[in-house]
């Protein structure tokens, strides 16, 4: 399966968040799709992200790697990165690489917009 | 003698399809259920790793994957042919897509290549307990094993 992306703006009571709803795989072929999904969205002005990765049904370190790009880019601008992830295959990988520890992961969508610290 | 062995051109887009063959050839050996999604990441992870490895150094031969069932685990074997480091094949592979004329000196590799390529080992090594990574002057390999049904009852 194909990589899928849908963008949405929501308000939330730190400000305007972008939640990024991400379907499909994310492998070595699809990572660079989100990638430039993430930079677009940076590089023109979306700072505070919540990526949904419940559609996600195959993540590998290439994924891996993108996400921490995007950490990377909306730090740059005092920005944040949140994940709305409950599938264990999925969050296992975030636990082996020890990138619990860096990335915010939430339940739902709504607490991650929510969220403001 | 292998059961399935798979050889793919360098390209990212075949890396799906080699995940799709392990996983049903696993399953078919009677690896677990459970056990499957390893599978299936670790053969990604190492193909991901290779295919880069090959397109780094400009090289055209295909990535390999042999699967293999035995007695009581199922095995997998993914090998690249980019020769290992201090190796003479190694800095002459690295040196043909070097800058000509540019100045000699230790070979250096693309920090975001280097960096994905240490995560994806990274995940491997997290996620099955036995793996094997061996780097000679013909390339490298990564044999990975998981345990069978049959191995699991016995034991």
């Amino acid at each position: 399966m194909d990589l899928s992306l849908s963008t949405r703006n929501v308000s939330g009571p730190g400000g305007d968040r972008t939640v990024v709803e991400v379907g499909g795989e994310i492998d070595v072929y699809t990572a660079p799709k989100l990638r430039e999904q993430l930079v677009e969205l940076v590089n023109d002005g979306s700072y505070h992200l919540v990526v949904d990765m419940e559609g996600v049904d195959f993540l590998d370190s290439t994924g891996l790697g993108v996400l921490v790009g995007g950490l990377k880019r909306v730090r740059a601008h005092e920005g944040s990165l949140r994940l709305v992830c409950n599938q264990e295959r999925i969050l296992k990988i975030f636990r082996i690489t020890g990138l619990t520890k860096v990335f915010p992961i939430h339940t739902t969508v709504d607490e991650a917009v929510a969220a403001t610290d | 003698m292998a059961t399935v062995e798979l050889r793919f051109s360098a390209q990212p887009e075949h890396v799906r399809t080699a995940r799709l063959v392990a996983a049903a050839v696993a399953r078919r050996a009677g690896v677990g259920e459970a056990l499957l999604d390893e599978v299936r990441l670790a053969v990604g992870e190492a193909c991901s790793r290779a295919v880069g490895l090959h397109r780094s150094h400009g090289i055209t031969a295909p990535v390999t994957v042999v699967l293999t069932e035995e007695e009581k685990a199922f095995s997998i074997e993914v090998g690249d042919e980019v020769p290992g480091p201090g190796s003479e094949a190694r800095a002459a592979a690295a040196s043909s897509d070097a800058t000509p004329g540019g100045p000699a000196g230790p070979i250096t590799f693309d920090s975001d290549a280097d960096a994905e390529d240490e995560m994806g080992l990274a995940v491997i090594s997290g996620l099955v307990d036995d793996v094997e990574v061996r780097s000679g002057v013909d390339g490298g390999v990564i044999r990975m094993s998981w345990p069978t049904k049959s191995a699991a009852a016995v034991s």
